[in-house]
């Protein structure tokens, strides 16, 4: 030994890195990408692919040429970005506005508050919402392309939209079990919820996320409608047709849950995830819109310091 | 038997208690030991020898220089040779007086009998006296002088003694193996206690992790005649030894910032102090010798030691007769991973409160490249103090000193639980620790123009 180290303890450090989560967060989107991927064909994959790439590409170019500062760059974080933005969006989106969504992701939402662990917003939340109002036709185009497992391709509004024009009584014959394990028509974070759920399992036993953000929303999101639903089922849409339609599993498993964007502490996180799926339910009972979850996530975010102000840890030995 | 734990925070690290079955072997003398007179909290003990004098075994060489202090005896007989500053683990000067060693000569009175003395003959106020007169001072890491703790300020009683025999800190065994090979010991130096506290209960709280030990705790409670003296299982997590904890965990309690153990009724000793304490009162042999061991994760188990050493014994000495420092290690440790320090000087000297000299490899002990926070919530959630240190690192950064007096920085206990759990490796304690100083710094100038 020629040379001893010497620095202050501890002296050992857990396995956990900011890379090592963003890989499981990468993992746990693996199932419903695949399947969306197996249903949707080429088309899904030049998608994901554009966004996943364009946003590391800009993050690492901001990094570098606009902060210079490279070291800042983290390309796990910016590719769990991209692969959320590519999940939110129809499969037909042009390469093009894929990529003004990448750019404004990370850019705008991400890079101009200061890089990793600065932003406000959910990056691919917010994308997703400035393409719907920048580019709204072809954004709720929701034509099905050529999937490597065929189905008979349709189009036309989603689920949510039927229920948002012609009311409850348009989805009342909704096979739930079907929508649970394949729901074609949406974008492709809305395929499966099953393969969204085995992601947010395996987040959990990864202890990478708490569950009390989405089960909080879940929670809400069945009460408020379970409520509406009870007075008026002709009017409202039930319970498990507002859990497992649109993008609600997909936002509340993997969007709500962003380490940076949402509350630090447990209790926190039940109040965010409560006034995110009061939200949803108020938009989609009331709103112009037939979804909701990307703008109460949104909205919420803003209410994050809020909520960290109020809520903290106990400390030791006082009241 | 329900595991205790305590209430808030804590993390799990791998235990790697790896030197756990290797037996504790008397350390042979080496020829010049250096006593530190700073080997406790407190004030640094007065030298009364000077240079030339012959000193036994056992010898009082130097004595308390303030009410918290303690006496500092000789541990080998020999002629002493200086007494100086000289660098300590950290590099840092203090007084320490070198004796040549010559023979092995104890001073009279010293029981060396291996019986087992059950009689606790001496009342309590000749305890505690004869605990201050032999030095006796917390070994679980604060080295707080035993006797003080011993005599509860007036108006405060003990309600609970806490045995610590928990080890939370991953790779020590010294008190792992005392517990298993002077477990009756052990339990009469608590009953010790016990009788100078006043005849609190007392509880032995160990880590599941060490089951033999609980079984031979158990045992040796069970064989004894003592009253209220019981074993409690305790869940493997750290920082489970820690004083504030060990207290939360056994009694439920938790004591308020800034207050002592004893305002919530509790005085916790370390299962080497009590070791310590039933060789003072029972043997009369003041506490000149502790158990450590030599251990790391780049050293093969059959290298590892568990040593009875004499207190002074320079490091490089121990390092020397365990084999060397074994190839691949990067850092030398005295102590756990945790709280330990990494040894600055290897000439430096053990002290009272020495616990191991720990090899760690460059790979096991390699931080993060430190990124910015992701806001995951790792360092409050591991807190054991319920402290958000990733806020704590904003104000050090913003040198917010009142911002930080107000978010608690003074109820930091330096577990380390926040920078061993940081995913960016940030170096949260890093920047916590030399805080809470400069925090020191205006609480003080506060009090002075009051």
């Amino acid at each position: 030994m020629d040379k001893m180290l010497v620095s202050p303890s501890p002296h050992i450090h857990a396995k956990v890195s900011t890379d090592s989560l963003m890989r499981d967060v990468i993992i746990a989107l693996c199932p419903a990408i695949i399947v969306s991927v197996l249903f949707l064909g080429w088309a899904e994959l030049l998608v994901l692919a554009v966004s996943a790439v364009s946003c590391v590409a800009i993050e690492w170019a901001i990094c570098k040429w606009v902060m210079h500062k490279p070291e800042l760059c983290s390309c796990s974080s910016a590719l769990v970005t991209g692969l959320l933005l590519a999940m939110n969006l129809p499969v037909t989106t042009p390469w093009w506005i894929v990529l003004i969504g990448a750019v404004f992701a990370i850019g705008v939402v991400k890079m101009s508050f200061g890089g990793l662990g600065q932003n406000i917003f959910n990056p691919a939340i917010a994308a997703r919402v400035f393409l719907l109002v920048s580019f709204p036709a072809q954004m709720t185009d929701w034509t099905v392309t050529k999937g490597f497992i065929s189905l008979d391709a349709v189009s036309g509004p989603t689920l949510l939209g039927l229920a948002s024009e012609q009311g409850a009584g348009a989805v009342a014959g909704l096979d739930h079990l079907q929508t649970l394990l394949l729901n074609i028509g949406g974008s492709a974070g809305e395929i499966s919820a099953l393969a969204l759920l085995a992601g947010f399992v395996y987040l959990l036993c990864r202890r990478v996320i708490k569950p009390w953000i989405t089960l909080s929303i879940f929670a809400t999101v069945a009460a408020v409608s379970g409520i509406f639903w009870a007075v008026n089922p002709e009017v409202y849409t039930g319970p498990l047709f507002n859990l497992l339609s649109g993008g609600l599993i997909l936002g509340a498993c993997f969007m709500a849950t962003d380490y940076v964007t949402s509350p630090m502490t447990s209790w926190g996180g039940v109040i965010y995830g409560f006034g995110i799926g009061l939200l949803v339910m108020m938009i989609r009972y009331f709103g112009s819109y037939p979804e909701g979850v990307s703008f109460a996530i949104l909205i919420m975010n803003m209410t994050v310091p809020l909520i960290d102000r109020a809520f903290h840890h106990r400390q030791y030995g006082r009241k | 038997m329900s595991k205790l734990t305590f209430s808030i925070g804590g993390v799990h690290p791998d235990d790697s208690k790896l030197s756990k079955d290797c037996a504790i072997e008397v350390l042979p003398l080496p020829q010049t030991v250096y006593v530190s007179m700073n080997q406790h909290l407190g004030a640094p003990a007065k030298p009364l020898v000077t240079v030339g004098d012959k000193v036994l075994a056992g010898q009082v060489i130097a004595e308390p220089g303030g009410f918290i202090s303690a006496y500092v005896h000789s541990p080998v007989s020999g002629t002493v040779k200086s007494i100086g500053p000289r660098k300590d683990l950290a590099g840092n000067p203090a007084v320490h007086v070198e004796i040549a060693v010559e023979g092995d000569e104890w001073v009279e009175g010293i029981d060396f009998s291996n019986d087992i003395d059950v009689n606790i003959k001496l009342d309590r106020e000749q305890i505690i006296e004869r605990v201050k007169m032999c030095g006796v001072v917390g070994l679980g890491g604060a080295t707080f002088p035993t006797h003080v703790k011993l005599c509860p300020p007036p108006g405060k009683t003990a309600e609970c003694l806490i045995i610590n025999g928990a080890e939370c800190e991953p790779y020590l065994t010294s008190d792992y193996r005392i517990m298993l090979e002077k477990s009756k010991e052990i339990v009469i130096g608590a009953a010790i206690m016990q009788k100078a506290l006043g005849g609190c209960p007392c509880v032995i709280g160990i880590e599941d992790n060490k089951p033999e030990a609980i079984a031979a705790m158990s045992d040796a409670v069970a064989s004894l005649p003592y009253e209220g003296i019981r074993v409690a299982v305790l869940a493997k997590r750290y920082p489970q030894g820690g004083e504030k904890q060990l207290i939360n965990a056994v009694m439920g309690r938790e004591v308020p910032p800034g207050a002592l153990p004893i305002d919530a009724g509790a005085v916790v000793q370390n299962a080497g102090t009590a070791l310590a304490v039933y060789e003072a009162v029972q043997k009369n042999k003041p506490l000149v010798t502790n158990v450590l061991t030599v251990t790391g994760n780049c050293l093969p188990v059959s290298a590892q030691h568990n040593y009875l050493f004499r207190i002074g014994t320079p490091i490089s000495f121990i390092i020397e007769q365990a084999g060397g420092i074994p190839e691949g290690a990067a850092k030398v440790i005295s102590g756990g991973p945790m709280m330990g320090k990494a040894i600055a000087n290897l000439d430096a000297t053990t002290v009272k409160g020495s616990s191991s000299v720990l090899y760690l490899s460059e790979e096991s002990t390699r931080r993060w490249k430190e990124s910015s926070c992701i806001r995951c919530g790792r360092c409050a959630e591991a807190c054991p103090m319920g402290l958000e240190p990733f806020l704590l690192n904003r104000l050090v950064k913003a040198g917010d000193l009142e911002g930080l007096e107000a978010a608690a920085v003074m109820d930091c206990i330096e577990c380390g639980c926040c920078l061993y759990s940081c995913p960016a490796g940030i170096p949260l304690l890093d920047r916590i620790r030399p805080a809470k100083g400069q925090v020191i710094g205006i609480l003080k100038a506060r009090n002075a123009k009051k």
